[in-house]
Formats: structure tokens, C-alpha cells, sequence
């Protein structure tokens, strides 16, 4: 299965120039903020939203040849289940819907939607609903699942069940492609992270790869005397910024300069050390991208003002 | 199978829905006729005339009414969902005519039963006939429905489903008067299924059956509103 490069631009360009290759049975986190281009990146996979430039190709074929097959399970975003059915019947509805589809009862437990399924569809809560998407994206035994934000209006408990369930359906050689803005998320499940914002790829590679590089940490100390310039000359050290008496280093490795720190500075106290935020790191890496080759990204918005 | 089957049950299920998509044309099929059960309309009885007109009306009705539903389903966003399937859109055309003719049945029964409790006597022969035609030549309104409730939105498609019919009605003939018996616009109507829809029920009335041009009216709506529906079914799921 390949999907290479497809492209879109809309009135928001939504997706400027993704080139995407995906394996048999990799599971690949699509992982960005809001408004990144998860959706779209998904929904043109699907053959739901038409590219303005570029191809989709899935299984060697255009979307619609896959969809045909079977081939295709998804949790889209929107789309509350049809009316006047209770959750057993839609799930055995979409599953009629499929050559090879797996037992209804099956499915039902799987996602958790078993002690529900007796219920009329309008009357679910949120989290009973994404079950029931769940549901209905894995009846149909599909060799590509597609989810869009999976984990949304999940509890805790809801997440860790979602899963271990998307577990067992890898284990089965599937092709998972999951859009989510939780790093842990991605770090936690899928084999590798591509790295979404503002509609063009940041960064693609193995989750260990990409949480290193996304998943700075900061060490703030108190520390009046050090320079700004002698904190960020640490080994590990990216940057460093000083706020009255606190300074703050943003790292590439923690674990390197933490010690570094305390040689030089045995005056530090109150060392904390911490996760950097995620929505940092994507604006770092969306304003590298910009300013490294104008060529790479194609000119869509660019062509008017040029 | 699955398919049809709960889309019948769906249907079903939604009495209100059902019920008032029948109720209205008997509701008022017996307020206007019930007063007038004796008076006399172009030589024949008025019950019989007025049974066969809101007939027609309220079959039409009943046709379209699977459109409003493929709305509704549109704007809760699961088609969306069903669309990465590989449900074919022939599967789903059935299912939605079948679910046409479940209600545009019952509209056609229910009004014969009424036209029959104030008096209306035909003969078995002529009750089928009627219903044969008035099915037949709904057609073109049934897939009139599958193309707007693919096209417009939940809010928009009950205002257009109205305007639909009661033109289609007017023009038709089927209130009772003639626009013109002759002439270009006698031509439109004859152009029109509910024209011919109206003729259906006249047959009860001693006409005999329909002229070769009216299964041809008939055929070409169809024929030719199936692949708008279809068009218009690819496109509702796909962002441009």
C-alpha cells in the first residue's frame, strides 16, 4: 500500500504538498495541532475530499477501487449514528456493507459497545458513540483503518480500552493510520510519528525518533549569577532565557545537561526538570521548515505576493 | 438485504413521520367530501372525483418522502461513513424506492378505503387498475425525491418537496381544473407525470387505462432522473 503525495489547497490551504508513503502493517501516528490538516490528509485517503493537485493512491489504486474492495475502516470525526436503530443493528448494518465482515458479536465486544447494544442510537453518551464508531470502522475486516482523532470524548478508561483493542486488529498485520495531538498517544501506539503543521509534514520517523526531537524538556532553576550565553553554551542545551532570578534552559537532551548544569553551577537550586509543550515544538519546527528551501513548499499562497 | 430490510424498519419505526405523511390528504379528503357526499362534479359523484385527486396528491407526497429522510441522514454525517463502504449506490437506490412505495401504498389505500366509506363503489377491476397506474406513474416522483434529499439540505429540502408537488399538482390537473385543454400549455401538462397520474385516476372514472404517450412521459422522467440521482448521490458524500 503507498499513498504518495497528495495536495489540496482550498481557500485555507489546508494541505501544501504531502508526500506519504505507507507500509503493510505499519501504524503511523498523524500527529499535529488543530487545524494541521489531519482531517483533510485523512478524508482525501478516503476519497471523501477531492485534492486540488496531486494523487492518492491506496493499494496501488485510486481510493475508490479500495472502497469497493472492503478495503477501508474509519472513524471520521463527525457523523452521529443513524436514527432508529439500536447499536446492535447499525453495527450488523455497516457489517452487511462488507464482503468478509467479522462477527457482529464479536465487534461488539471487542469495542465495549456489548453492554449497550440494546440501545437506541440518539441515546448514547459521547464515549458509547465513539464505541460505536469504532465499531462500525473494524466490522467490516478492513486491511487499512483510517482514524481520525479515535480517543476523542473517551474517558481514561475508554482510551485504554480503545487500545488494547487497536492492538489486537495490528497484531492482524492491518494498516493503521491514526491522526491524534496527544505525543503520548502517538509515542504510545503507533510504530512511527508523521509530524503535521499547517498543513505540510514537519518531521516523519520512528515515534523514538520524533519524540526526542519534538519532546524537548525544559530545566528551570533558580540561579541569579549565570550568563544567558554561558547557560546555553551547555552541552544539550538549545536555549536558554532568563526570567529575574529563574533562568530556563529548553533542551535536546535533558539528560546531558542536567548534569552539566550542576557542574558548572553548583549554585542552582530549585531544579525542576520538564516535558516541553508540544505546541512549541510544532511552531519551532513549522518556522525551520519555512525558512529552509521556499522550493519544497509549493507556492499556492506564495505565487500571489511573490 | 440487510440494507432494505432496515431501511424499512427505519421507516417503521417513525410512526409520526409516517402517520402524518399519510394523515394529511385523508384528513382533508374527508373534510371537504364528507359534506358533499351526494353532490354531483362533471357527471360523477364527488367523492369519487375528490378519493381520486387527493389520491394523487398524497401519493406524491408519500413518494418523495424517503428524500426528506436521506436529508436528515445527510446532516447527521453518518452517510459520510456508510460512503467508505462498499455499499453500491444501486443497493442503495432499492432500498430508498422500496421505502417510497411503503408509504405511497398505504397513502393510495388508506384514501380508496375512505373514498369507499362515503359511498364510492367500483368494481375490482377498476380499483386495481387505478392503483397499477397511480404506481406506475409515481416513479418519476420517487427518484424527484432521491435527487433533492441528495442535493439540499435537511432545512431546505421539506419547503422544496411542498413547491414540488403542489406545481406538479396544479399543473397537472390535479385540483380539479384545467390550465388549458389545448395549445402549448396543454402540451406542458401532458409533459408532466401528474398530469398523467391524473388521468390514472380518471380511469375509475370510465376512461380506458392509459394512452401509449403516457408510459412514455412516464419512462423518460424516469430514465432520464436516475442519473441525476446518481450524480447527485457521488457528490453529496465527496468535498469538492
Amino acid at each position: 500500500m503507498l499513498s504518495r503525495l497528495s495536495k489540496s489547497y482550498r481557500a485555507v490551504h489546508a494541505v501544501r504538498g504531502v508526500d506519504l508513503v505507507i507500509a503493510p502493517g505499519e501504524t503511523v501516528a498523524l500527529l499535529g495541532p488543530n487545524g494541521a490538516g489531519k482531517t483533510t490528509t485523512i478524508e482525501m485517503m478516503l476519497g471523501l475530499t477531492r485534492p486540488d493537485s496531486g494523487t492518492v493512491s491506496v493499494f496501488g489504486a485510486p481510493p475508490a477501487a479500495a472502497r469497493q474492495a472492503g478495503r477501508f475502516g474509519a472513524m471520521l470525526q463527525t457523523g452521529s449514528p443513524l436514527d432508529h436503530l439500536r447499536v446492535r443493528e447499525i453495527v450488523t448494518l455497516m457489517a452487511s456493507y462488507y464482503p468478509r465482515p467479522l462477527g457482529v458479536a464479536e465487534v461488539l465486544r471487542l469495542t465495549g459497545a456489548e453492554e449497550f447494544a440494546g440501545r437506541w442510537t440518539t441515546k448514547l453518551s459521547g464515549g458509547q458513540v465513539q464505541r460505536v464508531r469504532f465499531a462500525a470502522a473494524i466490522v467490516g475486516d478492513p486491511d487499512l483503518l483510517l482514524l481520525d482523532e479515535p480517543t476523542a470524548g473517551l474517558d481514561v478508561e475508554g482510551r485504554r480500552d480503545f487500545w488494547q483493542a487497536m492492538r489486537a486488529m495490528t497484531e492482524q498485520g492491518k494498516t493503521v493510520l491514526f491522526a491524534t495531538h496527544y505525543l503520548e498517544e502517538a509515542d504510545a501506539c503507533a510504530d512511527r510519528i508523521v509530524l503535521l503543521a499547517r498543513g505540510q509534514i514537519v518531521a516523519d520517523g520512528p515515534a523514538t525518533e520524533i519524540k526526542a526531537q519534538v519532546g524537548s524538556r525544559t530545566i528551570r532553576a533558580t540561579l541569579p549569577e549565570a550568563t544567558v550565553a554561558a547557560l546555553a553554551a551547555l552541552p544539550g542545551v538549545r536555549s536558554a532565557e532568563r526570567h529575574g532570578e529563574a533562568v530556563v534552559l529548553t533542551c535536546t537532551d535533558a539528560d546531558a545537561a542536567l548534569p552539566a548544569l550542576l557542574t558548572a553551577f553548583p549554585a542552582a537550586r530549585d531544579i525542576e526538570v520538564a516535558g516541553g509543550s508540544l505546541e512549541e515544538a510544532f511552531l519551532e519546527l513549522t518556522a525551520a521548515g519555512e525558512t529552509t528551501g521556499p522550493g519544497d513548499a509549493p507556492g499556492g499562497a506564495r505565487g500571489v505576493t511573490r | 438485504m440487510t440494507h432494505l430490510r432496515y431501511e424499512i424498519l427505519r421507516t417503521l419505526r417513525n410512526p409520526a413521520f409516517a402517520g402524518l405523511t399519510l394523515a394529511l390528504p385523508l384528513v382533508l379528503f374527508y373534510s371537504v367530501a364528507a359534506g358533499q357526499r351526494h353532490v354531483m362534479h362533471d357527471g360523477t359523484s364527488f367523492p369519487l372525483y375528490f378519493m381520486t385527486a387527493m389520491a394523487v396528491y398524497g401519493a406524491m407526497y408519500a413518494a418523495m418522502a424517503p428524500g426528506a429522510r436521506i436529508a436528515r441522514d445527510r446532516a447527521t454525517g453518518w452517510l459520510r461513513q456508510i460512503r467508505i463502504t462498499p455499499l453500491r449506490t444501486r443497493t442503495e437506490f432499492t432500498a430508498k424506492v422500496a421505502g417510497a412505495y411503503l408509504l405511497a401504498l398505504p397513502a393510495l389505500v388508506l384514501l380508496f378505503l375512505a373514498g369507499a366509506s362515503l359511498g364510492v363503489r367500483l368494481s375490482a377491476a377498476q380499483w386495481l387498475e387505478m392503483a397499477g397506474l397511480l404506481l406506475a406513474g409515481l416513479a418519476p416522483l420517487v427518484v424527484t425525491g432521491l435527487v433533492l434529499g441528495y442535493l439540499l439540505s435537511s432545512d431546505a429540502v421539506a419547503p422544496a418537496f411542498a413547491g414540488v408537488v403542489v406545481l406538479l399538482a396544479l399543473v397537472g390537473g390535479v385540483f380539479g381544473f384545467q390550465l388549458a385543454t389545448s395549445g402549448p400549455v396543454f402540451d406542458v401538462m401532458k409533459g408532466l407525470p401528474s398530469y398523467w397520474l391524473v388521468q390514472a385516476g380518471k380511469t375509475a372514472l370510465g376512461g380506458g387505462g392509459w394512452p401509449a404517450e403516457a408510459w412514455i412521459v412516464v419512462a423518460v422522467w424516469t430514465v432520464v432522473l436516475i442519473p441525476a440521482a446518481a450524480l447527485a448521490y457521488r457528490r453529496s458524500a465527496i468535498r469538492a
